[in-house]
C-alpha cells in the first residue's frame, strides 16, 4: 500500500478578472479571491480515492508558500487529506518562488516521508508554467506520467492514460513515481460541513526551504508584467448575408 | 558599467553579432517517425531569433525521413540523430539522458522545443537534471536571455531574465513562423551513443483521433463549438461548415466535458492554443479559460444567442442568432 504525497498551490481564483499592477511588477493579489489550484483540488481528490479504494494507505498535502498557504493545505485535508506539510516561504521569497524549488521540496519531502507517489496537477493557472511534476521526476529520478486522465494500479506499476495532442496514450511507470493530474482525471468532491470542522484537527506540520536543505534563491527574474494588447472592439452584425460579406471582404472565403 | 558596455553593444550591431555567434542552440524536433511535426519548424525560428549556431537533435525508433528533411531547413548547421528502440513512444525518461549526454558534449547555451504535450513533459525534466530553471511557451525573444510569455490564461504578458548558464525553453507555435525546409545543407551526424533503455516507464499504446481535416493548431481556419451544441450529434453541422471552409473543428472546455467531441479538440488555457486567420466561436459563451487559447486570432466571429455573452467583446463580428439557424445557412451561402 502506497503513502501519497500531494503538492497544492494557493492561487488566485480561476473565475477572477486579474489585474496587472500600475508599477508592473506583478498583479495585483491583495484582497483578491484565492483559492487551491483547479489542478491540485483533482490531484488530491484521486489520492483520497486511492485511499477509499485501499490502494494507499495514506495521504499527505503539502503546499509552500506564506501563512495563507495553510487555508488550502485545509481544504485538502478537509477533502480526505490525512495530514499537511506547510513549506514555509516569506511573502517576499514567495514572489520568485519557482517550479525548479517547488519540485526540490518536493521531492526532499517525499523521500523524507517515503513516498510511492507524488501527485500534483498539471499546471498551476496563475504562471502557467506546467512544469513541476516533470522535474519532481527530474530530481528524484523517478518515472513521471503527465497530464494524466486515467490511473490504474498494479503491482508496483500503474498504467496512466496521459492526454496528449492527437488524442490519448497509454503508458506503464513504475513505482516510485511523479504524476500530474489533466482536468480529465476525475471530478473533485466538495468539502462538506462536517469534513471542514475535522480538518481542523488533522495534524500540519511545518517545514522552511532551509530544514529541508533547499536553496530558494531566485533562478529568473521578472523583468516586467503587463497587460496584454487589448483587441479593437467589434461589430454586431444583423444576419448571416452581413456576415458572408465580411469574411469575403476579409479574404477567409 | 555593464549598463555602458550594453548600449555600446546595442549601437554597434557589428560587435553584437560577434557575441550572438557565441550562442549555440539545440532544438529538438518533434515527429512520430515518418513525419516532422509543424511545430519544429516554429521552434527553429525562435533558435534563429536567438542566433548563433544551430543543432536539431532527432530521437526516435525512426529517423531518417524526418533528419534527412531537417538537413536541408535553412540555417541549421548540423542535425544529430539518435536511432534506437529506447526512444519508442518519445518516453522523457529515454530522450532526457540523450539530451543531456548531448548537452555535455556540446555545450549549448539554448535547449528548446515546441511547447507541445511532448516539449512539455521532456523539457522540464532535462532541466532539472541540469538543474536550470525552464521557461515555458515563451511567446517572444528579446535577447539572448530574456523572454516573454503569458500567465494568467493570457491575461497578462510576463517579460522573464533567465539568470541560468542554460536556457531551457519551450516555445508556442503560434508565436513563430513555421522556417522553411529548403536552402540549407546541415551536416547529419550520430548523437551521442549511450544505453538509453529504461524499464521505468514504457510506453504502451495510442488512440489518436483520426481526421481529414487540418490540425488544429495549424490550421488557417478553426470552427468551434461549446455547450451551446447541445449534442454530439449536432457537432455535424460544425463539421459541414468546417469542411467548406477547411477549417479544424475545435471546442470549448463545456463542449468535452459534456461528452459532445475528443479532448485533444479543447482550445484554451489548458487545451491547445490556436491563432488562426479566422476563428469561429459557435454557442461558446467566452470564458477567461477558452479566451486564452483563442484571442490571439487575427479575425473572430462569434454566433451566439445570449447577446451579453463575453465572446462578443473579443470578437470582430458578432452575430446573436440561434445557432441552428445560422450554422446552416452559413454553410450554404459560403
Amino acid at each position: 500500500m502506497a503513502r501519497v504525497l500531494v503538492g497544492v498551490k494557493r492561487v488566485i481564483d480561476y473565475a477572477v478578472k486579474i489585474r496587472v499592477k500600475p508599477d508592473k511588477t506583478g498583479v495585483v493579489t491583495e484582497g483578491v479571491k484565492h483559492s487551491m489550484n483547479p489542478f491540485d483540488e483533482i490531484a488530491i481528490e484521486e489520492a483520497v480515492r486511492m485511499k477509499e479504494k485501499k490502494t494507499a494507505q495514506e495521504v499527505i498535502a503539502v503546499s509552500c508558500g506564506p501563512a495563507q498557504a495553510q487555508e488550502t493545505l485545509r481544504t485538502a485535508l478537509a477533502m480526505g487529506a490525512d495530514r499537511g506539510i506547510h513549506v514555509e516561504i516569506s511573502a517576499k521569497e514567495y514572489e520568485t518562488l519557482q517550479p525548479i524549488h517547488v519540485s526540490k521540496i518536493l521531492a526532499k519531502l517525499a523521500q523524507d516521508e517515503k513516498a510511492d507517489l507524488v501527485l500534483v496537477g498539471k499546471q498551476a493557472i496563475d504562471d502557467d508554467c506546467n512544469q513541476t511534476a516533470q522535474m519532481i521526476g527530474g530530481v528524484l529520478n523517478w518515472p513521471t506520467a503527465t497530464f494524466a486522465s486515467k490511473i490504474e494500479h498494479g503491482q508496483g506499476e500503474l498504467t496512466v492514460t496521459r492526454e496528449v495532442d492527437g488524442g490519448l496514450e497509454t503508458i506503464k511507470v513504475k513505482t516510485p513515481a511523479v504524476l500530474s493530474a489533466d482536468l480529465r482525471l476525475n471530478e473533485p468532491r466538495y468539502a462538506t460541513l462536517p469534513n471542514i470542522m475535522k480538518a481542523k484537527k488533522k495534524p500540519v506540520k511545518k517545514v522552511t526551504a532551509a530544514d529541508l536543505g533547499v536553496d530558494i534563491s531566485p533562478r529568473i527574474e521578472v523583468v516586467s508584467v503587463e497587460d496584454p494588447p487589448v483587441r479593437q472592439a467589434g461589430s454586431i452584425i444583423p444576419d448571416v448575408d452581413t456576415l458572408v460579406g465580411k469574411l469575403k471582404e476579409g479574404g477567409h472565403i | 558599467m555593464f549598463a555602458n558596455c550594453s548600449r555600446t553593444l546595442k549601437k554597434n550591431s557589428n560587435l553584437l553579432n560577434i557575441l550572438q555567434r557565441l550562442e549555440s542552440t539545440l532544438v529538438i524536433a518533434e515527429h512520430n517517425n515518418e513525419t516532422l511535426l509543424p511545430i519544429t519548424q516554429n521552434a527553429l525560428s525562435a533558435a534563429k531569433k536567438i542566433g548563433g549556431d544551430i543543432t536539431v537533435l532527432v530521437a526516435g525508433t525512426k529517423c531518417k525521413p524526418v533528419s534527412e528533411l531537417l538537413s536541408k531547413a535553412k540555417d541549421v548547421n548540423r542535425v544529430l540523430v539518435a536511432e534506437s528502440d529506447a526512444f519508442k513512444g518519445f518516453l522523457p525518461e529515454a530522450v532526457a539522458p540523450l539530451i543531456i549526454a548531448t548537452q555535455k558534449q556540446h555545450n549549448f547555451t539554448h535547449i528548446i522545443a515546441g511547447a507541445t504535450a511532448f516539449g512539455k513533459a521532456l523539457l522540464p525534466r532535462v532541466a532539472a537534471n541540469l538543474d536550470v530553471s525552464p521557461v515555458s511557451e515563451i511567446i517572444d525573444i528579446k535577447s539572448a536571455d530574456t523572454f516573454v510569455r503569458t500567465i494568467y490564461a493570457g491575461n497578462a504578458i510576463q517579460t522573464v531574465k533567465s539568470k541560468d548558464s542554460i536556457k531551457i525553453v519551450s516555445v508556442r507555435g503560434t508565436s513563430f513562423e513555421a522556417a522553411p525546409l529548403e536552402g540549407g545543407s546541415a551536416k547529419v551526424e550520430e548523437a551521442p551513443a549511450g544505453d538509453y533503455n529504461t524499464d521505468k516507464a514504457v510506453f504502451v499504446g495510442q488512440e489518436l483521433t483520426k481526421s481529414d481535416r487540418p490540425e488544429l493548431t495549424a490550421a488557417k481556419v478553426v470552427v468551434s463549438g461549446g455547450r451551446g451544441m447541445k449534442s454530439a450529434d449536432n457537432f455535424k453541422i460544425l463539421f459541414n461548415l468546417a469542411d467548406k471552409l477547411n477549417a479544424a473543428v475545435g471546442a470549448s472546455r463545456a463542449a468535452v466535458d459534456a461528452g459532445y467531441c475528443a479532448n485533444d479538440m479543447q482550445v484554451g488555457q489548458t487545451g491547445k492554443i490556436v491563432a488562426p486567420d479566422l476563428y469561429i466561436a459557435i454557442g461558446i459563451s467566452g470564458a477567461i479559460q477558452h479566451l486564452a487559447g483563442m484571442k490571439d486570432s487575427k479575425t473572430i466571429v462569434a454566433i451566439n444567442k445570449d447577446p451579453d455573452a463575453p465572446i462578443f467583446q473579443v470578437s470582430d463580428y458578432g452575430l446573436v442568432q440561434d445557432l441552428f439557424k445560422a450554422v446552416p445557412e452559413l454553410t450554404d451561402k459560403v
